[in-house]
């Protein structure tokens, strides 16, 4: 879809602002916009907002047979999809340039950085490991997609619960998280991304770009970090070049954002595991602010009672009487089997949708709506479907009525049985000789529901 | 209908009761409203508003926008195509502003509009058939106000319906923002706002003030105001 152009007065005043150490939103240069952690029900899914960007990771795992080259590592598999929802200027299917650039950053910071211990996802070497798959949705843009996503991918890898596995000699066995509780992964550390936006050829830095301020920035640098000011990765991108003391400077800021970040993603976990503990409710639902204008709300309505008690009375007296005529109808109630693991009760209505003059007298004979079980299996005379010979299957098989079964097979005969197919091959050849050409519609739909 | 005066109506929900005007036994039903043989739906999720005597509509929060027609909008100029520039006005398809349609243009003497630039203007077709065209003169081949947007400012969107509140001469909020902090403002009904205020730290001032009144009522605004113009004065 067609993005908005950015106009020129826009683009003036931000570099203006920016210029003058003043953001849009009322940020300081380098502040990071509110950052919002909510786990869902299930273990493993993580959704993070920062200011109007959002992001969802979900984690999951599969077992497998390891890498060649590495027999006894697990596999961390990382996905980016970054969908239309998020911003117009997305394509659906594959990811733009921009999207694999993001999605390199956020395989390094995860699976290069060695946050999460693969040793221990082996389960038998050579033969069986686990694979980790990490898939991150970007939900909405609104600038630095990469910092929100290696967020979420990181919480919800420490979120995450795999079944637990006993390995006795040959015998494997995954137990279900009803019978031994799942295990968590073990994570070393907490790789976090820092983007800083520059403008001028370096002269200005912004910390956590906005969508506007990424469209008038020179270039990027993402430097992803962990609280032990370790550098896990370091990318820049754009038409730009940066000294050495201002990419010093940039890594002595994500020091300190990345450990305010830690503790919040810490703190956010901690207060899941505590509501899961203590029993209370968990999940997305709960972390929505109730307080909010635009949560759905209602003033109290003053609701008469008067008669209240009097028409309760008279319902449940009418009903005691209406509820030994209901249990005879439903004695009456017959259920046709229509097909193997198909089975009707009662019929539709006729069509309500408007019918062209031509197609109403097809329609009729049909009469849609009347169609019963037994109707279409034996009693209506229905001719069989006649193929022309511009089929482009190779070997067309016309399945007709009596290969597939007939009323008087009980179900349980019907699921061994299925199709005779080998008959129906047979009758192909006195079939193909006497093709004609031309089959309406209609009658090829009645065909294959019988 | 008359108990679903002021509360919220859901899509698909039937309305009954119209009040018609006495002078001619009509109901007039506006956006968000729409008529089934002889049934009166509600298209749109909104409360349901009314005005004397007889007009009835839906409001509702809405975003994006539809052009129709005598609407004055803030576009951007994306590009040019032969006689005419294609202007987004952040409908499903890109408006045309001729050449000429600019107050004192013509063959001769053209307009100084380059690619990027604001221009406020009115739609004359709006329709679901055909391309949106835009003026920048009104019928007297006068500007009255429209044009490029030059010098400075800075643009913003917001939702549809906080537009209209700030148009409508019920809401306080323009009045009260140009008491302590002067301003200039072209409101675009297509979600657009343009706003220069004395300085860069007005104009981003009033650039949050805007948005974030779609849900006050006066009194809430007034205070805002208030607390805005303290916190200016107090940091320089």
């Amino acid at each position: 879809m067609r993005e908005t152009p950015l106009s020129n007065c826009e683009r003036e005043f931000l570099l203006l602002a920016i210029a003058h150490k003043k953001r849009i939103d009322g940020r300081q240069v380098y502040d990071y916009r509110r950052l919002k952690i909510s786990f869902g029900v299930d273990r493993g899914c993580c959704h993070v907002e920062m200011g109007h960007t959002r992001v969802m990771a979900q984690i999951s795992c599969e077992v497998t047979p390891p890498k060649q080259a590495r027999p006894t590592d697990g596999v961390i598999f990382l996905n980016l999809e970054m969908s239309p929802m998020a911003s117009p200027s997305f394509e659906p299917g594959r990811l733009s340039e921009y999207g694999v650039e993001l999605n390199r950053i956020l395989e390094r910071c995860i699976k290069e950085s060695r946050c999460v211990d693969t040793e221990s996802l082996c389960i038998m070497a050579g033969e069986k490991v686990w694979t980790i798959r990490v898939d991150i949705h970007v939900l909405n843009h609104e600038g630095n997609i990469v910092d929100c996503a290696s967020i979420a991918a990181i919480a919800a890898l420490s979120h995450f619960r795999r079944p637990d596995v006993t390995v006795s000699g040959e015998d494997i066995t995954i137990h279900a998280p009803e019978d031994r509780e799942p295990v968590p992964l073990s994570v070393h550390h907490l790789p976090v991304c820092v983007t800083f936006a520059f403008f001028d050829q370096g002269k200005y830095l912004l910390v956590d770009p906005t969508e506007k301020e990424e469209k008038v920035m020179d270039g990027k640098m993402v430097i992803g970090m962990n609280k032990h000011r370790e550098i896990c990765t370091l990318q820049m991108t754009g038409n730009m070049l940066l000294l050495k003391d201002q990419v010093l400077r940039c890594s002595n800021i994500a020091v300190v954002k990345v450990a305010e970040i830690t503790e919040i993603i810490q703190r956010a976990l901690e207060q899941d595991s505590k509501a899961r503990s203590s029993g209370k409710k968990f999940g997305f639902a709960e972390s929505l602010q109730k307080d909010k204008v635009t949560i759905n709300e209602m003033d109290e309505m003053v609701v008469d009672v008067k008669d209240a008690v009097d028409q309760a009375r008279e319902i449940i007296q009418n009903g005691e009487k209406n509820a030994v005529s209901e249990v005879a109808d439903k004695v009456n109630m017959k259920v046709t089997l229509k097909g193997p693991g198909t089975g009707q009760i009662g019929e539709g209505g006729p069509s309500t949708w408007d019918v062209d003059e031509e197609d109403e007298e097809e329609m009729h004979p049909a009469a849609a709506g009347r169609l019963t079980g037994q109707q279409l299996r034996g009693t209506a005379p229905v001719e069989p479907v006649v193929l022309s010979g511009d089929s482009e299957e190779e070997d067309t098989v016309t399945l007709l009525s009596e290969h597939l079964y007939t009323e008087k097979l009980s179900v349980t005969k019907l699921a061994t049985e299925g199709i005779n197919l080998s008959s129906a091959i047979k009758l192909k050849s006195k079939k193909n000789k006497s093709l004609k050409s031309g089959h309406t519609p209609k009658k090829k739909r009645t065909e294959r529901t019988s | 209908m008359a108990d679903h005066l002021g509360k919220v109506v859901i899509p698909g929900q039937v309305l009954k009761e119209f009040q018609e005007s006495e002078a001619t036994s009509k109901v007039i039903i506006g956006p968000g409203l729409r008529r089934e043989s002889d049934l009166i739906l509600a298209s749109k999720a909104g409360v349901l508003r009314h005005k004397q005597p007889n007009f009835y509509w839906v409001d509702c929060r809405q975003k994006r926008y539809v052009p129709a027609r005598a609407e004055h909008v803030i576009g951007i100029i994306a590009g040019k195509a032969g006689d005419v520039f294609k202007v987004d006005i952040g409908g499903s398809e890109q408006a045309t502003l001729s050449y000429l349609a600019f107050e004192g243009a013509t063959k001769r003497n053209r307009p100084d509009v380059k690619v990027g630039d604001l221009v406020y203007a009115r739609l004359v077709v709006a329709n679901k058939d055909m391309e949106p065209e835009l003026v920048c003169i009104d019928s007297n081949g006068k500007s009255n106000g429209m044009g490029v947007i030059r010098d400075g400012g800075f643009m913003f969107s917001c939702s549809l319906n906080t537009i209209r509140k700030i148009l409508s001469p019920d809401c306080i909020l323009l009045k009260t923002l140009g008491k302590s902090l002067p301003f200039e403002i072209a409101v675009g009904v297509n979600g657009r706002v343009w706003v220069k205020g004395r300085s860069i730290q007005e104009t981003i001032a009033i650039v949050n003030a805007i948005p974030s009144i779609e849900f006050m009522n006066n009194d809430q605004i007034k205070t805002m105001c208030r607390k805005l113009f303290d916190a200016l004065t107090g940091f320089d």
